[in-house]
């Protein structure tokens, strides 16, 4: 008997009791589309996290400086000076003010985020400007009133033409001299609802103390460490303690994510294997019942010619069979429930091939396992003994 | 080419042990049309399947064609039973869920036979029994003298030399159970050799040899009526 028979001979046997077949299958359905799932959905997670970072830029160290050192402070210059001190290795640096404050137009608040930044903001971040220019030395230099919007507000509040109009930061007017391109989808809330001014000039328009925030980017994404080096010697011979400050590279944070991300894959996939296994015994018990019912037919067979190898290669293809296509069900209802879930989650999904792939291996095995036990069981039978059972 | 020596085949249930095959010693050739008779529990069908090589006897050896069944292994056995037994059960044991053309091929499928001759001696082995018209058929939808015809095709199918018949009448009136005589007299004249088991006493007579069994022991193996009377049939 060759496998395209025992295969045949599976079909039929699974077909004649269809709910009995679906619901051994069940647990591998399960156990499959669950893999799948949150493979894809903690990918989904990972991928739109770094989407997030990626617009900050992968060669970017940041800097929060904690409070004022004892004695000894860091100035803005300073900072910004050792990008000129090691023009090979950081290409430029800004200082980040979060200003409190409401924004106006006309008589509408807005909820916009607002940051001061230096000039190199543009070198620093993946934003690009779309219309108009962006801050410029002297504007900075000379705590100018301008700002430059997001793609939100331009098109919301300007009909896209914002450049020249004026809006209102706590009672103090600002004019717009650029807007950005757009980055997320120009919606309330996103990241196209931000106003960026001079970092100067938050300290005319709100209480503020001194700058806590920089972000550096380095000429190269290789050349993070190097670059974190630098800031951190130079802040620890200022504050000679590094409880004061943190600086944090991007390709860290990536790193990060990516051990985490792969951790809790690692857990998740862990749980989803384990009922995996479940409906592998599944599939066991229910071959032992089969096998329990089918001893007169297997008897019949065996006096008609069928060999040890014959028995044992029905039953094992046999649930083989009943896990792969339980597998196949999985594995279409993993995508499916990966999509759908994806789309309430606002994520974007792409079902991993590998894990499809491991998810079925990993069924038609336990099948073949599982399937082994019972199916030895069968074909050690002793043929007149099976023969006699009824 | 049969041929038992001294076989006992011993049940021990507890301290009792039922001695199913008592010293049996039984040689049969070539060719021969052998009924095996006696009363329920004689041991009739213990001696068949020790012939059929479905079951091993206790003590004794058992020879077919030359070979002692002994020192086979399980799958050569296997390939005996494929290639030089017919079986014809008391039961039919057809296998339900499949059609009678797949329950007639299955001996082909286990010596291995391409799909297409599978196929064309299947039909012919129906044709024989004349049932090529319901081959989709499944054996629920047969008589019980139907369904033994069935069987019989599945035995004839692979054309072994010996047909084991193990009261193949037994669950047929008399007049099917004629006809099924009729087939099993009609293979013995073909050359293939028969042994067929029954306790019925006429029936026993349309062979040509006829060997009795009680408790376990062969207590009596003469040449049939038929023989005696006519030579021939
Ligand atoms: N597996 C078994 N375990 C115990 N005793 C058995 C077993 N098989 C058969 N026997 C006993 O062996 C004896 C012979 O049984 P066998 O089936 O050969 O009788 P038989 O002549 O075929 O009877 P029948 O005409 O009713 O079919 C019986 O007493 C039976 O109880
Ligand atoms: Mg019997």
């Amino acid at each position: 008997m060759n496998f395209k028979q025992s295969f045949n001979l599976a079909i039929k046997s699974l077909a004649a009791s269809k709910m009995r077949a679906f619901l051994t299958m069940l647990g591998i359905i399960i156990g499959v589309a669950a893999v799948i799932i949150l493979v894809s959905l903690v990918d989904g997670f990972k991928n739109s996290m770094l989407e997030q970072f990626n617009s900050i830029g992968a060669n970017t160290i940041s800097v929060s400086i904690r409070s004022r050192g004892g004695t000894r402070t860091v100035n803005v210059d300073e900072m910004l000076a050792l990008c000129d001190e090691h023009p090979d290795i950081l290409l430029a640096a800004t200082p980040n003010v979060t200003a409190t404050g409401t924004a106006k137009i006309g008589t509408e608040d807005l909820s916009s985020s607002i940051t001061g930044v230096g000039e190199s903001y543009l070198d620093v971040t993946t934003s690009e400007i779309q219309q108009g220019r962006f801050l410029t030395y002297n504007d900075i230099n000379t705590r100018q009133k301008v700002c430059i919007v997001g793609s939100y507000i331009s098109k919301e509040f300007f009909n896209g033409n914002a450049v020249d109009q004026t809006l209102k930061i706590n009672g103090n007017t600002f004019k717009i001299v650029g807007v950005f391109e757009e980055v997320a989808d120009s919606t309330e809330g996103s990241s196209d609802d931000k106003i960026i001014i001079p970092y100067t000039t938050v300290r005319s328009i709100t209480q503020f103390s001194f700058v806590s925030s920089y972000t550096f980017a380095t000429v190269d994404e290789s050349l993070s460490p190097q670059g974190k080096t630098i800031i951190e010697n130079f802040l620890l011979s200022i504050f000679a303690s590094d409880s004061y400050y943190t600086v944090m590279s991007m390709a860290e944070m990536l790193d990060m994510v990516d051990t985490l991300t792969s951790q809790i894959t690692l857990i998740l996939v862990g749980i989803a294997g384990i009922s995996l296994l479940v409906g592998g015994i599944g599939i066991m018990n229910i071959m032992l019942v089969s096998v329990t019912e089918r001893t007169r037919e297997i008897g019949i067979r065996k006096s008609l010619g069928a060999r040890r190898f014959d028995i044992m290669s029905q039953f094992v293809v046999e649930a083989a069979t009943t896990s792969a296509v339980g597998g196949v069900v999985g594995i279409v209802l993993g995508i499916v429930v990966s999509y759908v879930a994806g789309t309430l989650l606002n994520l974007i999904i792409k079902p991993s091939y590998l894990a499809i792939l491991i998810a079925f291996t990993f069924s038609a095995a336990i099948g073949i396992m599982f399937g082994y036990f019972p199916a030895n069981k069968a074909a050690k039978l002793n043929p007149i003994d099976a023969l006699r059972h009824d | 080419m049969i041929d038992l020596k001294d076989i006992y085949k011993i049940y021990v249930d507890g301290d009792s042990e039922i001695r199913a095959l008592d010293g049996v010693s039984l040689h049969i050739d070539k060719g021969e049309f052998v009924a095996i008779v006696g009363q329920s529990g004689s041991g009739k069908s213990t001696c068949m399947n020790i012939i059929g090589c479905l079951d091993v006897p206790t003590s004794g050896t058992y020879k077919l064609n030359g070979i002692d069944a002994s020192t086979l292994t399980e799958d050569e056995q296997a390939q005996i039973r494929n290639q030089t037994l017919g079986f014809i059960f008391q039961q039919y044991n057809l296998i339900p869920k499949l059609n009678l053309l797949e329950n007639v091929e299955l001996p082909l499928i286990y010596r291995g036979y391409p799909q297409k001759k599978r196929h064309e001696l299947a039909i012919k082995s129906l044709e024989r029994v004349g049932l090529v018209d319901r081959i989709k058929k499944f054996p629920s939808q047969l008589s019980g003298g139907q369904q033994q015809r069935v069987s019989i095709a599945r035995a004839l199918a692979g054309n072994p030399s010996v047909i084991l018949a193990d009261e193949p009448t037994g669950a047929l009136d008399s007049k099917t159970g004629l006809e099924v005589l009729k087939f099993l007299k009609q293979l013995n004249k073909e050359g293939n050799t028969i042994v067929l088991i029954t306790h019925d006493n006429g029936i026993a007579e349309q062979a040509k040899r006829i060997v009795r069994i009680q408790d376990g022991k062969i207590i009596e193996d003469r040449p049939s009526q038929s023989v005696q009377q006519g030579g021939l049939q």
